[in-house]
């Protein structure tokens, strides 16, 4: 099948070096009206610098109330192939490995009834079946959830989980991500498949502070694994590493708490003063490794800028063991969202209910015990409340 | 149609264990380093003394299956049937034995994928969905990432800068993705106010959670249409409101543009996590290749290469030389809209006579 549609500026795009999306629609488009039109719409939208696409409908499948998101073409006559064009959300395996096999399987399926497109992966972790109709999505669900695959998360929801590789390739994970985040999709299947919150709440786990999966800027509840205990040494590796790198000007200068020494070939730790950064332990990955007591500091509220600025995630847990069965970990996230449910509006996050109702109120709240880790520096006003039992009557 | 399977719910998704090939299986939770060993392939090595490489291609997250399946056959050859996408989307061929490390690179880089991402340049770009399929995109992000790729290619194949580059795109300020803490991030933005479709308006949205959605409560119900108005001196153009209204629409092609931010990151190395900060508050949109943009990006770059230390990522240069100096260095315009006058203004402002000329 030829093209529909003479596209000059997204043909444009088809040239240089990275690989292009046109040449990806364009695959597509060998097979489905679908992304035959999209080559047509997309074209428009170059041509005239604005997008062709509605609010999403409600759309979804039965008992869900989340997982595709609707999405409708403005110019459905023009370009019917893309008149429906609805997101499929599937939950992606943790650390998005795949078989051939498996992969195989989802896109034979979506060949059958979608437009051939996907995301690998979405912003969120899902893969994301990219375009199909309304009257197909109960089938692709059927096909898919019957070889046991099931959807992610949408709307005011948990969001699908998502983590850093982990302990599965990197020698720097001190916790299980990929099980955490296993673990905590399937404890809320029904917070994830049937919206419930004010808004939406996104988990994501990385093992360490390199923070490889942005939890802190981009998930209401940030895990990232560290450790208590000193740095393990090996101090022929270190010599080794001396003779291809200037250990004093990239490790011990660059240390940001100065808790570093090298001297007479011989590299010391000053552990009680480390702040655990992982700097000096990602460049010199043979000869360092994260201390002996493993597990992971908790931190609240990221969010993009929508409505009020964005906020980077801040500490809640210094410190938490996070070993099957994860007990103290889900009783924790219970108390945070009921407290969410009680004094949350519509539409805030959890990060933005904590500024308006204060932090030392939230720890209240959810039961956590104040700790100088949750803050960069005391408060500066003197404007401070106290609880009754703190006044003499 | 045929008759369909037996649907299930609430199974979550396929357990990870499955995937995995053998030798990380074997090997989980006892990795013991890793070495990078091109720009597109790396080895890890195992306390077992077990290794397995790992081969990086670029990919523009925007697949069809008909790649995906040209992967999975690649994937057969050399990989026991095995590979994985990445948290900045790119995708990694397995490799457990080494004597098909060389052929398989051979015959990606045959086929015309793109090996690298891996170390000290400019991985692949996190973005969003813009004109494909986005209903609130300010801009295309699939666009300006294939035009500053193919402009930065070098970086992802082959040479390397002082540290990791991250660039992020966002085609609109809801910024779908960890942009706002990147080294380097594109915004879709718009600059001029929603229009008010009051005939549709009353049927079609709820007028309480319309005036909410307002971050500077610039609207107001306007009883006259059973609609609602706009105090425009308050508008600041986020275009929540066209999220919860569609009657509300603030698209404007000839005002929309694009927003630089830099200096963000998410890692905790050396210094703490960033925000990014405003570079250039506006540039044209000018599809299809935006070569106001990618100039623009490439002058943060290379200023960036010239003068940051080894290790130091854009924030951090930033912050040592000071944001005076990177205005001056890089030649960029400051704006009476790079000085914030929202939420965290009074902590942006400098307190002290010390700065550079």
């Amino acid at each position: 099948m030829g093209k529909k549609y003479a596209t000059p500026l997204l043909d444009e795009l088809k040239k240089g070096a990275f690989p292009s999306f046109v040449t990806e629609i364009e695959k597509a488009a060998e097979k489905t009206e679908y992304a035959r039109d999209l080559l047509g719409l997309l074209e428009q939208s170059y041509r005239e610098k604005l997008t062709h696409w509605k609010h999403g409908g409600i759309v979804g499948v039965r008992g869900y109330g989340g997982g595709v998101i609707g999405r409708y073409s403005d110019l459905p006559d023009k370009y019917p192939g893309v008149a429906h064009f609805h997101t499929v959300r599937v939950n992606q395996p943790s650390g998005f490995y795949y078989t051939t096999a498996a992969l195989r399987e989802v896109m034979g399926i979506w060949d059958k009834y979608g437009s051939g497109l996907t995301n690998m992966h979405g912003s969120t972790g899902d893969m994301v079946l990219l375009g199909t109709n309304t009257e197909s999505l109960e089938a692709i669900f059927a096909e898919l959830s019957s070889r046991g695959w099931d959807l992610g998360g949408s709307g005011s929801a948990m969001r699908t989980p998502s983590c850093c590789l982990g302990k599965s390739r990197c020698e720097w994970a001190c916790i299980d991500t990929m099980a955490l985040t296993n673990e905590i999709t399937q404890h809320f299947q029904d917070e994830m498949h049937r919206p419930a919150f004010p808004y939406k709440f996104k988990f994501k786990v990385a093992g360490c502070a390199v923070d490889c999966i942005a939890s802190i800027a981009r998930a209401d509840m940030s895990i990232i694994g560290t450790w208590k205990g000193d740095i393990g040494i090996k101090q022929d590796e270190v010599a080794n590493y001396s003779k291809t790198m200037d250990i004093q000007k990239e490790i011990i200068d660059m240390c940001p708490t100065g808790c570093m020494t090298y001297t007479g070939g011989k590299l010391s730790i000053d552990n009680s003063n480390c702040n655990r950064c992982m700097h000096c332990i990602a460049q010199m990955t043979k000869a360092l490794s994260p201390g002996p007591e493993r597990g992971a500091t908790i931190l609240l509220g990221s969010k993009a800028p929508i409505v009020t600025g964005a906020l980077m995630s801040w500490v809640i847990v210094p410190f938490i063991k996070l070993e099957p069965p994860y007990e103290e970990f889900f009783e924790l996230v219970g108390k945070i969202w009921e407290w969410w449910d009680e004094h949350g509006k519509n539409r805030e996050r959890i990060g933005e209910l904590i500024e308006r109702m204060g932090f030392p109120t939230f720890l209240k709240g959810v039961e956590l015990t104040p700790h100088p880790a949750m803050i960069k520096s005391p408060r500066r006003d003197p404007f401070f409340f106290w609880d009754e039992e703190d006044i003499q009557r | 149609m045929a008759e369909l399977p037996q649907r299930q719910t609430d199974i979550g998704p396929p357990h990870y264990e499955k995937f995995l090939p053998p030798v990380i299986k074997k090997n989980y939770g006892q990795w013991s380093y890793h070495e990078v060993l091109s720009h597109g392939h790396m080895v890890h090595t195992a306390k077992s003394g077990d290794k397995i490489w790992t081969v990086r291609v670029a990919s523009p997250r925007l697949l069809s299956t008909t790649t995906i399946y040209e992967m999975c056959d690649v994937a057969d050859k050399y990989c026991g049937g095995h590979l994985r996408f990445t948290t900045r989307n790119n995708v990694e061929f397995l490799v457990s034995d080494e004597k098909n490390v060389t052929p398989l690179m051979e015959d990606l880089k045959k086929r015309g994928f793109l090996l690298g991402g891996i170390g000290d340049g400019i991985s692949n770009i996190v973005h969003t969905q813009g004109w494909v399929h986005c209903h609130s995109a300010a801009t295309d992000a699939s666009g300006l990432v294939k035009a500053m790729m193919d402009e930065f290619a070098d970086y992802f194949t082959k040479t390397s800068l002082p540290a990791r580059v991250r660039i992020a795109v966002a085609c609109c300020v809801n910024m779908c993705g960890a942009v706002h803490c990147s080294d380097i991030a594109l915004v879709g933005v718009h600059k001029t106010p929603p229009r008010i479709n009051a005939e549709t308006l009353k049927n079609q949205c709820e007028i309480p959670s319309t005036i909410s959605s307002c971050p500077t409560t610039a609207i107001s119900p306007d009883p006259k249409t059973k609609s609602v108005k706009i105090k425009l001196e308050k508008c600041m153009y986020c275009g929540n409101c066209y999220s919860v209204c569609p009657s509300m629409p603030i698209a404007d092609p000839v005002n929309d543009g694009i927003a630089i931010v830099v200096g963000g990151k998410v890692s905790n190395l050396r210094s703490n996590p960033k925000f990014s900060k405003l570079a250039i508050p506006w540039i044209p949109n000018n599809p299809p290749r935006w070569p106001e943009v990618v100039a623009a990006v490439k002058t943060i770059i290379d200023t960036y290469k010239a003068g940051a230390k080894k290790h130091e990522r854009v924030g951090e240069w930033v912050e040592r030389i000071g944001w005076e100096k990177f205005f001056a260095l890089t030649g960029f315009e400051f704006k009476a809209q790079h000085i914030d006058n929202f939420t965290f203004a009074r902590e942006t402002f400098r307190t002290t006579s010390s700065f550079k000329w």
